[in-house]
This record gives structure tokens, sequence and C-alpha cells, in this order.
């Protein structure tokens, strides 16, 4: 799961558009090697392209797996794959059950922290997006959230728990709520910065045809900011997701963070590692998802 | 002659942090309805500025300029503007690019009119492409389509074939012949191409070097149209309008290169 966490963190600020002379590069370096190989008959053998793109992760799975029965071998309390395979086995035949509010199943844990984590978001993107674009559009405004996003961006999503707390006086409206501030920021900044990355040249495209207002913001800036925002709503969701467990340690109630917890009290550690890959999977899903969504809104 | 676009005693100058920049000074030119201009001159001679000001992008600080006795005072739908980079909004095929500038100006056969437009610079097989689908000579049909679409009274084009290769861009020079003939549009167009200048053009304006360029010579084409390329190659007239062109930019005005190679040390230099 490593690399899964590492992947995370290199995600760019924003992502632009790739230069289409990169792709007549690359189109020409095609043309360039036919030719070659036309010309001198010479061919290189290579192994078919998909075979190597499977043979990579799967080499590094296996180290992964082949590192961690080791540790497991030294001794000490971490058990080894198949003890957890087995107990997998157990977890997910039958991931939806329900003994009271504090012994549910897997599945309802984690449905429970998605829920969570889409209600934060959800109010998240509904005051970033607005505020980002304002704040991209408007140099004055842009001036005046500055201080405030520099100070409080840093701020690790957890301090704001205790106030969640006070003002909301439950357990799970106080999750929602540091799931909103952390998903708050990379929606603002990642969308103010497309509506100030918008070509000059679309802009004098609007000015002389004198668009009106309304155009401008559908036919103009929303499909030049839409592949910022996604990339905001990326970066949003994969943070929601990190802090939810923690959240959830500190507040209780059902979900895959308190179910870590628990486990850890009952001192289930096969549990915890399951429930360590069950939540770098669901991660890796969202993120692949929204890694679809950004394709189909990205112009080449 | 009667002054459809009239350009007079237009200066601008820009305000720098090293303090005001004059581009242009004393730009007097009346063009006629109907008529193709083009502003000829070394790269930064505000060539383009000029034509910022016709489109109302940018606003003279001097002067001022009348359309069919109008002001213009800011951009507006009675100018078509070609951009030399197409500036096509590539979420938009072809046809809803078009279609974007076609529903701004007319009420009604928008469908209709933008059809009409893209078959006149014979693109109606590409309507539903997306910008990144077609090549760069298509993407400036689409350009030129959507300036025309407006049925602006003064289309303006800005190097406009600029980023093409030789042989499109030649195709293309074709074409807006074809066009303009067809139209009966007036045009005004930058370009630092002599060949081109001289082909397509009633007048070609020869600008000084800048800062503070003005209009050092206006050349009159007196070529019979429709014109044809490859018979006016061994033209003798074309061939000294040509020279004329090249004789101006190449021997009464420097190569452009003052500000980095300042004339009084070139001279010592050379000496």
């Amino acid at each position: 799961m490593a690399a899964l966490a590492l992947r995370k963190e290199v995600i760019p600020i924003r992502t632009s558009p790739p230069h289409p002379a990169a792709k007549v590069l690359g189109e020409r370096a095609d043309a360039v090697r036919a030719r070659f190989e036309a010309s001198t008959g010479y061919r290189r053998t290579r192994a078919p392209e998909w075979l190597l793109a499977l043979l990579a992760p799967v080499a590094g799975l296996a180290l992964l797996v082949a590192l961690w029965a080791l540790i497991a071998k030294q001794g000490g309390r971490i058990p080894d794959p198949i003890t957890v395979a087995h107990a997998a086995a157990k977890i997910f035949a039958d991931p939806f059950y329900s003994k009271g509010p504090n012994d549910q199943g897997i599945g309802w844990n984690v449905l429970m922290s998605l829920k969570r984590v889409g209600i934060g978001f959800g109010m998240a993107a509904l005051v970033g997006i607005p505020l980002g674009f304002v704040i991209g559009r408007f140099r004055f405004l842009a001036g005046m959230a500055a201080p405030i996003i520099a100070l409080l961006k840093p701020v690790s999503p957890l301090a704001w728990l205790p106030i969640g707390l006070l003002v909301f006086k439950a357990a799970n409206p106080a999750a929602i709520y540091v799931i909103f501030v952390c998903s708050l920021w990379p929606m603002i900044v990642n969308t103010a910065v497309g509506v100030r990355q918008i070509p000059q040249d679309y802009l004098n495209v609007a000015r002389v045809l004198n668009l009106s207002e309304w155009k401008v913001f559908t036919k103009i800036l929303f499909p030049a900011v839409l592949p910022y925002m996604i990339t905001g709503v990326r970066l949003s969701i994969g943070v929601a997701w990190l802090v939810i467990v923690a959240a959830e340690m500190l507040t209780g109630g059902v979900g895959i963070g308190f179910w870590v917890w628990d486990e850890w009290n009952n001192l289930k550690v096969e549990h915890i590692i399951i429930a360590i890959f069950t939540i770098g999977i669901v991660g890796l899903v969202v993120e692949q998802a929204l890694v679809l969504l950004a394709r189909r809104f990205s112009y080449a | 002659m009667h002054k459809y676009l009239s350009i007079e005693s237009v200066g601008k100058t820009f305000e720098t942090k090293k303090g005001d920049f004059v581009a242009l000074t004393g730009i007097e030119l009346a063009i006629r309805k109907g008529e193709f201009v083009t502003l000829i001159g070394h790269s930064g001679c505000g060539k383009s500025t000029l034509l910022n000001l016709v489109a109302g992008l940018l606003k003279p600080t001097e002067g001022t300029i009348l359309l069919a006795d109008k002001h213009i005072d800011g951009p507006g739908p009675d100018r078509g503007v070609v951009f030399q980079n197409h500036s096509l909004l590539p979420w938009l095929t072809c046809f809803e690019n078009v279609y974007l500038a076609v529903e701004r100006v007319f009420a009604k056969d928008r469908k209709e009119r933008t059809h009409a437009v893209l078959e006149l610079v014979g693109l109606s097989h590409a309507e539903h492409k997306y910008p990144h689908e077609i090549s760069g000579g298509m993407k400036q049909r689409v350009g030129i389509a959507r300036a025309l679409a407006i049925e602006p009274k003064v289309l303006l084009l800005d190097e406009p074939f600029g980023a093409l290769d030789a042989l499109t861009r030649a195709t293309l020079q074709d074409e807006l012949m074809r066009i303009v003939e067809k139209t009966g549009a007036t045009v005004l167009m930058v370009t630092h191409d002599v060949d081109e200048a001289v082909l397509l053009s009633d007048r070609v304006v020869m600008m000084t070097n800048g800062p503070a360029a003005t209009i050092g010579d206006v050349l009159d084409v007196q070529l019979p149209r429709p014109r044809a390329r490859l018979a006016l190659a061994h033209d003798a007239r074309f061939m000294d309008l040509r020279a004329a062109v090249l004789e101006f930019l190449y021997a009464k005005q420097t190569s452009g290169t003052d500000h980095v190679f300042p004339a009084a040390r070139r001279a010592a230099l050379v000496q």
C-alpha cells in the first residue's frame, strides 16, 4: 500500500491539458521508428505491451507480501498473510450483518464512512466552487482570501474537531464538518487557479463577439475551469478519505476508522491489516473513478 | 473616395513600469467599402496593435476610429476578427464555435446560416468535429467562418496564416480571395509576408519600425482580379510591386533589431 500512498502525494496541484506538440512529437517518433524498421529490416523484439504492463504491478505486490511474510516470521504480534487471508474470507463472507450499533459488518462501516465523506465533500463543493470562481475573477477578493487560506490551509483538519463537537454537540455532524473543512481548501484554490489560467484568447473571443455574461460563463469560463475543478475534487476526496479514518477513531460510532480502533481494543491485529487494505482499495477505486471523470472532460 | 473605415490621427501609448511606451503615432488611414488592405512591417512595429485598436480590444490614446461614420468604442459584432492562433473553443465542435457567433447577431435561421458559412469555407464535412480533430489550416478556416458568420462591416485578420505551412497557406490565401470576391467583404489584414500582401491586397500599408511607429508608405496594387497565383509569379507588375515592398522593408527600414543592436553601435562596428 506504500506505493499507493506515494502516488497520492505526487498529484500536481493543477494539471494543464497536454501540450499539442507532445502528441505530434510522439507521432513523429513512431513514424521515424517505423521507417527505420522498414528500411533496415531490423526489428526490436519485445514482450507484448500488455504483458509488461501487467507484470510490473504484480511483481510489486508480490514483493510487498513477501516482505510482510518475512516480518511476520520474525515473531512478534504481526500476523502472517495466510492468517489474514483466512480472517478476511470470514469477514467478507458476511460484510453486511448488524448486531446492534457497535457490532456491524465491514460493509456497513465502509458505507458509513463514505456517506460522511460524501456529505462533507458535497457541502464543501457547494461552497468552495462558487467561492473559487469569485476569488479567481476579482483581484480584490483574491487579496482578501489569500491570508485566510494561507493561515487555515496548513491546519490539520482534526484540530477543527473540538470546535465541531462544541457547535454540533454530536459526533456524526462533527466528523462531517471536519471533512467539510479539509475538502474546502483544494476546491477553492484549484477553481480559482483555473479561472486565472483561462487563456486570454478565449476571453478575446468573448469580447469581440460581445457575448452576454451568461454565455461567457456557460460557454467559456465553466468549460475552461472544469478540468481544474475536477483536480480540486480529486485532491479534496483524497484528503477527506485520509481524514475520515482519523476523525472516526476520535468520534466513534459506525465507520471504518472506528472499526480499526475497535479491533485494536480487541487486539485483533489481522482485522486491522484487513482494514488497511480495505481503506486503500476503496480510496483507489474512488480515485480511479475521478480520473476517468477527469479524462472525460479534458480537451486535447 | 468614400471613407468606410477611417483611422484619424490615431496614436497609442502604453503605460509600462519603465514609463510610457509610444507604440503608434499619427496613423491616418481611410479604407473604402469592399477594399482589401494589408498592414505590413517588421515585428514589433505595432501593426497588430493597430488592428486591435480597430477591433476595439484596445483604446487609442489619441485620435478616433470611425466605421461607417460611427465612432468605435470597444469591441462589437460589426467587426469580425480572425486571430493568428485561431482561438477556437476546444470544447465546442466547429459548428458550435460558429453558432456561438451566429446566435449573438441573428435571431432567425441560425442553423442555416451556420451551415452556409461553413460551406463557404469548405468545411461542411467537418462540422461536427472538435478543433483538436482537424488540421491547423482547417482550424483557421473555422476561425474565418466564425468571423464571416456575423456578416461584419469589416473583416480583421491578424496574421491569420502565420502559423501554417507554406502549401496550406497558399491554399488558404486562394480561398480567402475567393470568399472576399463572393461576399464583397472589406478587409484589413496584418501580415509580414510580402508575397501574401501583394497577392491579396488592393493597397499595402507599409509601417515604419517602432517605437512610435507610423505609416511609412502606401502601395497601390492595381493588378486585375481575379488574380491567379501561378500567372502572377512571372508577371512583371507583380514582381515590381513585390520589389517595392521589399525595398521599403529592407532598405528604408532597418531590420527591426535596433533595440538589441543600437544603430550607433552597429555603425561603429561596420567601420
